[in-house]
């Protein structure tokens, strides 16, 4: 930083720090001295490996974040939260029917939920985690896939959850039966898969590898391209994000972050 | 710093000329490079072809490969543990040991299981949890011909041609032949790709692609692949060990691979696993910080198995070509060198330089686009200079919304919009700032069509491994990748391991590299596998005291 940086005092794990404004809680941690082992992962927010429970001064709540994607504050009391522990009972989603009951079924727990939000309220990426709780005990399992489906396994839910709901094991298994039983399979691949087992492109390919590379880059340089997808094509990002199983249709649920 | 919806004074003087160029722009795209034009940009303007750079590894199989100095210091750096570490106590001894608990490793794992080996034979040892890896992070989608418009021989082309020609074909062949197959494999896994009603793929070009076959699962395609894949090998049985990199192979009295020394990084205690085939996955180096560059990829990715390998026999291939990603954010600084996916400029968004003007195709080969960016803000002086002293190009991101309708950024890139949110930045009403971010490794371990290296025992798969893309890699074929290559990997170890009994165990391979490095004259402190980078403050560490305690 070419400004020179304010510094803000802080609580780590229990002890006093002074750190530079500016700073997310992960850094914050490794400029005071510490050489992170649990607790980070991605640095970027996608995995979930860096939950952080968190006090400000002046308020009795509890706050949740993600150690790499929040900023340090002034008077911030925080620890990290290495895991949540969430063991499953094994599973073949190869075999099982997807029904209104599957997820309760595996899942009896959800029964429990007694509506609080605490999860949603908790929830760093800003998901309506009851919702979809709620809706996994309807049996809907398509509005659970969509309303969970930016959720990185954080935990930061489960740790919270008063009926001891492993929320993104709900979620993640919702998903997959999503997608493998309620989402049509593509009858492009399909065709695909058939025509290179049955060697249609063996011959081609082999051609190309065996050409000269002036030839090679010749071939390369007079390829045609396909225009890429714009609002009147047929592969148009907005007419597939507003098909009837798509994250738009829940939007309005997706409340701002 | 005073910031107007999340931008200093100073930088919205340059996203009004943004603005007011927008209308024209909308139909308009730079035209694309030729063959030509783009070899004299990535001479002057790539960090890869900077000479002072590198230098020439001294010793071993792959002598000569010239790297870059970050990479070179691994190779020239002592092993963690003596030769006469006491290795006739065995804690784990299995059929197959996957090293590394990202994509390829999980799909090597599950597939070993497919093809006959007990679950609870097969070990995945990790460095952190499993799944904390590169493959989470990915946004941008995964590639494969399967639209009556594509065919494999197309991306086989597009394939060769954004490695400028240095692929191994044979590798590419099975590359693009069994992309088809993962996806459709994948379907049955119950990965949730953007699909319509009637079940086709959304599927977008990609820089460098002349078909749109990238299949995204909005802009969380990593993590949605990599959660399926680690719930199925959870399902099967597989057994996982985490915080436990290795940080040597282990080699029977034959010099075969087999197993590995793993480090419990909590207690410290060593454990040793004996393996019939040992299949390494240990993902990519951009915690290296190469040329001092940031990076976009995970804590973990510290370029491990390239030393482990080298230091059983393994070959090094196209290593000299290391990807800078041309969008890494470059504003705020707490984002600096994150990855802004590719997706974003697939949509539409077009770059522009401080004045709203284009100045490159939004899609060329990466390489190409972030030279482009690095002359833009270097040589022609047309940068966005930021308040922390690093100078990027606008990336026009609310175009994507203009071109393909409101809500489009919101529903295809939930996890960019909600990124910047946190830093207060709208990039539905704002451009975006970036700059050439450090993201991938490119070549690798030297190894056949199904991950066999020249070293019996040793397969490899992912990132770790080289050849498939040569010294560039394409959008959205690494997920490919790691998936087409951790199959096969997986099946051809699998195979290995029934027909192969290990003998004694031994680090005889230790000894060999030492004497090795001391031929070559290097004298050095520095130890190899890095394992986890060192990101502690100046300030702490200046009072850093290392006793016992
Ligand atoms: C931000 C980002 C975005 C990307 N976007 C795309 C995209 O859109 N499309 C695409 O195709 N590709 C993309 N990529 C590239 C792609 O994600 C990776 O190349 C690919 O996932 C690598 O898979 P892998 O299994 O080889 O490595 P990883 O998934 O990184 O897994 C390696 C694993 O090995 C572990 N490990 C490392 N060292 C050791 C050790 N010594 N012992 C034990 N374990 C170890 C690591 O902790 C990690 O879990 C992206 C990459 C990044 C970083
Ligand atoms: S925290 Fe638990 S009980 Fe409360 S709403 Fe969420 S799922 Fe229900
Ligand atoms: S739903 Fe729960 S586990 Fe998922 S991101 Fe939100 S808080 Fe984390
Ligand atoms: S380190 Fe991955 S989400 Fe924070």
């Amino acid at each position: 930083m070419s400004e020179p940086a304010t510094l803000v005092t802080m609580e780590l794990m229990g002890k006093e720090y002074r750190v530079p404004s500016g700073l997310t809680i992960l850094a914050a941690m490794e400029y005071a001295g510490y050489k992170l082992v649990r607790g980070v992962g991605c640095r970027g927010g996608f995995c979930g490996a860096c939950p952080t429970l968190y006090r400000r001064e002046g308020s009795h709540r509890i706050f949740t974040a993600l150690a790499c994607q929040t900023l340090v504050e002034d008077g911030m009391c925080l620890v990290q939260i290495p895991f949540v522990p969430a063991p499953t009972k094994p599973y073949d989603l190869h075999s099982i029917t997807p029904q209104s009951t599957t997820l309760l079924r595996f899942f009896p727990e959800i029964a429990g939920c007694v509506a609080c939000n605490t999860c949603t309220r908790s929830c760093p990426q800003g998901l309506p985690v009851m919702d979809y709780i709620q809706a996994a005990l309807r049996g809907d399992i398509e509005r659970v896939a969509m309303l969970s489906f930016d959720c990185i396994a954080c935990g930061i839910c489960s740790s919270r959850c008063p009926a001891d709901i492993k929320h993104y094991a709900v979620g993640l298994l919702a998903r997959r039966l999503y997608g493998k039983y309620l989402v049509p399979p593509s009858a492009d691949l399909a065709l695909r898969v058939g025509e290179i087992e049955a060697g249609r492109y063996d011959a081609e390919l082999r051609e190309l590898m065996e050409l000269p590379l002036a030839d090679l880059r010749a071939r390369y340089e007079q390829r045609t391209f396909e225009p890429a997808a714009d609002q009147n094509g047929e592969y148009s990002a907005t007419r597939r994000y507003n098909s009837p199983m798509d994250p738009v249709d829940y939007q309005d649920e997706l409340e701002g972050v | 710093m005073e910031l107007i919806n999340g931008y200093p004074a100073s930088m919205r003087e340059s996203i009004a000329l943004v603005e007011r160029t927008r209308p024209a722009r909308l139909g308009r795209t730079f035209p694309a490079m030729s063959l030509d034009e783009r070899k004299a940009l990535l001479l002057a303007h790539h960090p890869d072809y900077q000479a002072h750079a590198k230098r020439p590894l001294r010793f071993g199989p792959s002598k000569g490969m010239l790297l870059n100095h970050e990479l070179a210091d691994l190779f020239e750096a002592r092993p963690l543990v003596r030769p006469d570490l006491d290795v006739s106590t065995i804690d784990a001894d299995v059929d197959l040991l996957v090293i590394g608990g990202g994509g390829a490793g999980t799909v090597a794992a599950i597939w070993a299981v497919q093809s006959g080996l007990d679950p609870a034979r097969v070990l995945i040892a990790t460095k952190l949890r499993h799944g904390d890896s590169n493959s989470t992070m990915a946004q941008g989608g995964i590639q494969a011909a399967d639209r009556p418009e594509d065919s494999p021989v197309q991306h086989f082309l597009d394939v060769m041609g954004g490695g400028h020609f240095t692929n191994r074909p044979d590798l590419v062949r099975a590359l693009v032949s069994d992309a088809p197959l993962i996806i459709q494999w994948h379907e049955r896994l119950g990965v949730m790709y953007d699909k319509d009603s009637q079940g086709r793929f959304v599927e977008n070009p990609g820089g460098g692609t002349s078909r749109n076959r990238m299949h995204s699962a909005r802009d969380y395609t990593g993590l949605e692949i990599m959660r399926v894949l680690r719930d199925e090998a959870r399902n099967l049985g597989i057994r996982v060990i985490e915080f436990s990199p290795a940080i040597e192979l282990l080699c029977d009295d034959w010099g075969h691979v087999a197993g590995a020394v793993l480090l419990n990084l909590e207690t410290r205690r060593y454990h040793i696993v004996r393996a019939a085939a040992t299949v390494l996955t240990t993902g990519g180096l951009g915690r290296v910080h190469i040329q001092r560059f940031p990076t976009t990829n995970h804590y973990g990715a510290t370029g491990d198995g390239l030393v482990l390998a080298y230091r059983v026999g393994a070959e090094l291939v196209d290593l000299d070509a290391v990807q800078y990603h041309p969008t890494g954010a470059a504003f705020p600084a707490q984002m600096a060198g994150l990855l802004i996916t590719e997706k974003v400029r697939g949509l539409g968004a077009q770059p522009l330089n401080r004045l709203g003007e284009q100045f490159v195709f939004p899609l060329e080969p990466r390489d190409v686009e972030a030279a482009a960016f690095i002359r833009e803000c270097g040589e022609r002086g047309l940068g966005i200079p930021t308040p922390h002293g690093i100078c990027g190009v606008w990336l026009d991101a609310p175009m994507v919304d203009l071109l393909h309708g409101p809500g489009t950024i919101r529903a295809a890139l939930p996890a960019m919009y909600r990124m910047y949110m946190r830093f207060g930045i709208d990039m539905t009403r704002d451009p975006i700032l970036v700059f050439p971010t450090l993201h991938y490794q490119n070549g690798g371990v030297a190894a056949d069509e199904h991950g066999a290296t020249r070293v019996p025992g040793l397969f490899v798969a992912g990132e770790v491994m080289g050849g498939i893309h040569g010294k560039n890699r394409l959008m959205g074929n690494s997920l490919l990748d790691f998936n087409v290559f951790g199959r096969r990997a997986g099946i051809a170890a699998a195979h290995y391991a029934r027909t192969h009994r290990p003998g004694r165990l031994s680090l005889a391979h230790v000894a060999e590299y030492e004497r090795m490095l001391r031929e070559a004259g290097i004298e050095t402190t520095r130890t190899a596998p890095r394992i986890l980078p060192d990101y502690r403050g100046k300030e702490a560490l200046e009072r850093y005291l290392d006793v016992p305690v």
